[in-house]
């Protein structure tokens, strides 16, 4: 469980970064952190795992305020994957970029060596592992930067923008692996641009303005509506587009995936030879 | 990282920011000059003293006292190896010459860390690759070297993310022992090297779609004038240092010490 309590932060250089903020994620939660750029969201994550410590307010992490925890402490709960995989790849190999934070944790031979088999099975990166992680393409990088971290199973995983760099498949891929985690109750916090992602997702949604939480809800409550989306420069999912544009004709304006959509519109078209090709 | 705040130019309008950057390299060059010409404590203060009201002048106070706040460590080092060698070259009595000896020196390198914040405080790269081109030397050289200016903020902003991401990843910088600690750097060093790497061979790609080199005579839209104050300035300079000189050669200087505290 995170606990957000009031927290601003500014940063050195004068930027008020978050104001005054409160927002608690209990365990198994799924959260998607959404808003403009500069809106404050990698600097909200970076206060889950003590980075970046609060200038007011406190953070609780299980009921442990982060300013009195290292950092390495935090992280053994707060798995946090940063948005750029060439901030922390280094390593001769993946299998030992995996090692790394094992090794740190302190975590006995035998079990790293386990650890890394599950994880590279569970992200698709066996036959990678004696490959230089430089020599990987971007969205491959990013995987393994995903599985350096999920390599020491934190209860919680906090990831800044996943799906930057992988195709449709990967990110059909990473839904069903964030659906597989909460399946085993771990909370799964996310920063994304990727409204459409989101869409399919269907996580809470925190939408970020100017340091501040413009809406917290449910994807469907906050990604239906144009006036908070347009406020915090977000673009509707489509089929939520394409709802609201239909709402004089009597549909729902809340509707949010394809299947929705589907089951609304089967019964009023036409069925003829025209559509056929349909 | 907070060395760098002191190398980072900020815009302004103050009498030295106004100065041609030639001028200012000029007097740059002058206090490093003095300060290698004497070691007696006494000078070091005049020229440290002699600087405080240049500072004040150009406004930026503020960046510079921070830069100095981060040298701390190496200032420290400098005193205290210093003073470890005087005291051990005197059968291990600390006596007063080691002490005003490695204040003195300590004093130089912050007289040579403020002439430098001085001048790059003051001067923004693009007048820096100006006065470059205009001493006629070649433009591919003059870009490469304002290029690196320009980018050790955005090195040092990158070399703070990479040690959270480490962090993060349960490093623990400051744990273990001396070769230890030397070893922690190796994750942050290692990606900081190679995106650099990346980062310039882009930057090259870059520049060659936008025909960097196609002309070989370029010409500039600003172009550096020597004006009125700058010449007085220069003259300044001159007469400082001819008086350096001869202070140097013929004058004798002040014997100040500090006493050994009393124990």
């Amino acid at each position: 469980m995170i606990e957000v309590d009031q927290v601003s932060y500014t940063y050195p250089a004068g930027t008020q970064a978050l104001q005054d903020i409160s927002v608690t994620i209990p365990e198994g939660d799924f959260v998607a952190i959404m808003g403009e750029n500069g809106a404050g969201k990698t600097t909200l994550i970076k206060h889950f795992n003590g980075i970046l410590k609060p200038e007011r307010g406190r953070v609780r992490v299980d009921g442990v305020d982060t300013k009195d925890a290292s950092v390495a402490e935090l992280s053994r709960t707060i798995g946090l994957v940063f948005q750029n995989p060439d901030h922390q790849l280094f390593s001769e190999t993946v299998e030992e970029e995996i090692a790394f934070g094992l090794r740190n944790f302190g975590f006995p031979e035998d079990e790293v060596a386990q650890r890394i088999d599950w994880t590279l099975r569970l992200l698709n990166l066996t036959q990678y592992r004696q490959t230089s992680p430089f020599l990987l393409s971007g969205g491959e990088r990013k995987r393994v930067a995903l599985a350096t971290v999920l390599a020491w199973n934190p209860k919680t995983l906090v990831i800044d923008e996943p799906t930057i760099g992988q195709d449709y498949r990967q990110k059909e891929r990473l839904r069903q692996f964030f659906a597989e985690l909460r399946g085993q109750g771990r909370t799964v916090v996310f920063v994304t641009h990727d409204v459409e992602f989101v869409a399919d997702c269907d996580p809470r949604v925190l939408l970020m303005y100017r340091g501040q939480i413009l809406a917290d809800g449910s994807a469907q409550q906050v990604l239906t509506n144009p006036e908070i989306t347009a406020k915090a420069s977000i673009l509707l999912p489509q089929i939520a587009q394409l709802f609201h544009q239909l709402q004089d004709l009597g549909f729902p304006h809340e509707v949010l995936t394809v299947q929705e959509a589907k089951g609304l519109l089967e019964p009023v078209l036409p069925r003829g030879e025209a559509h056929e090709g349909l | 990282m907070k060395v760098f705040d002191g190398l980072q130019f900020r815009r302004g309008t103050s009498p030295i920011h106004r100065l041609d950057p030639r001028t200012k390299f000029v007097m740059s060059c002058l206090i490093f000059i003095q300060a290698f010409m004497f070691t007696e404590f006494f000078y070091l203060i005049v020229l440290f003293l002699a600087q405080l009201p240049l500072v004040a002048l150009a406004q930026v106070h503020r960046q510079w006292t921070r830069s100095l706040r981060g040298g701390l460590l190496l200032i420290l080092l400098i005193f205290f190896t210093n003073l470890i060698v005087g005291v051990v070259s005197n059968d291990f009595q600390l006596t007063s010459d080691a002490l005003t000896y490695s204040t003195a020196m300590s004093l130089r390198f912050v007289v040579l860390m403020t002439s430098f914040s001085l001048f790059f405080l003051t001067t923004s790269p693009d007048d820096l690759g100006l006065a470059l081109e205009q001493s006629h030397i070649p433009y591919e050289f003059c870009f490469a070297f304002t290029t690196a200016v320009r980018f050790v903020p955005v090195l040092a902003r990158e070399a703070q993310t990479i040690m959270d991401a480490q962090r993060s990843r349960g490093l623990e910088l400051e744990k273990g022992g001396f070769m230890k600690r030397i070893r922690n750097y190796i994750p942050i060093l290692i990606p900081l090297i190679v995106s650099a790497i990346r980062r310039s061979l882009e930057l090259a790609e870059a520049m060659e779609t936008r025909a960097f080199g196609a002309t070989k005579h370029r010409t500039s839209l600003h172009t550096l004038q020597i004006e009125g104050r700058d010449v007085i300035t220069l003259a300044l300079c001159v007469v400082v240092l001819a008086f350096t000189i001869y202070t140097r050669l013929y004058l004798p200087i002040p014997d100040i010490r500090i006493p050994v505290p009393a124990t």
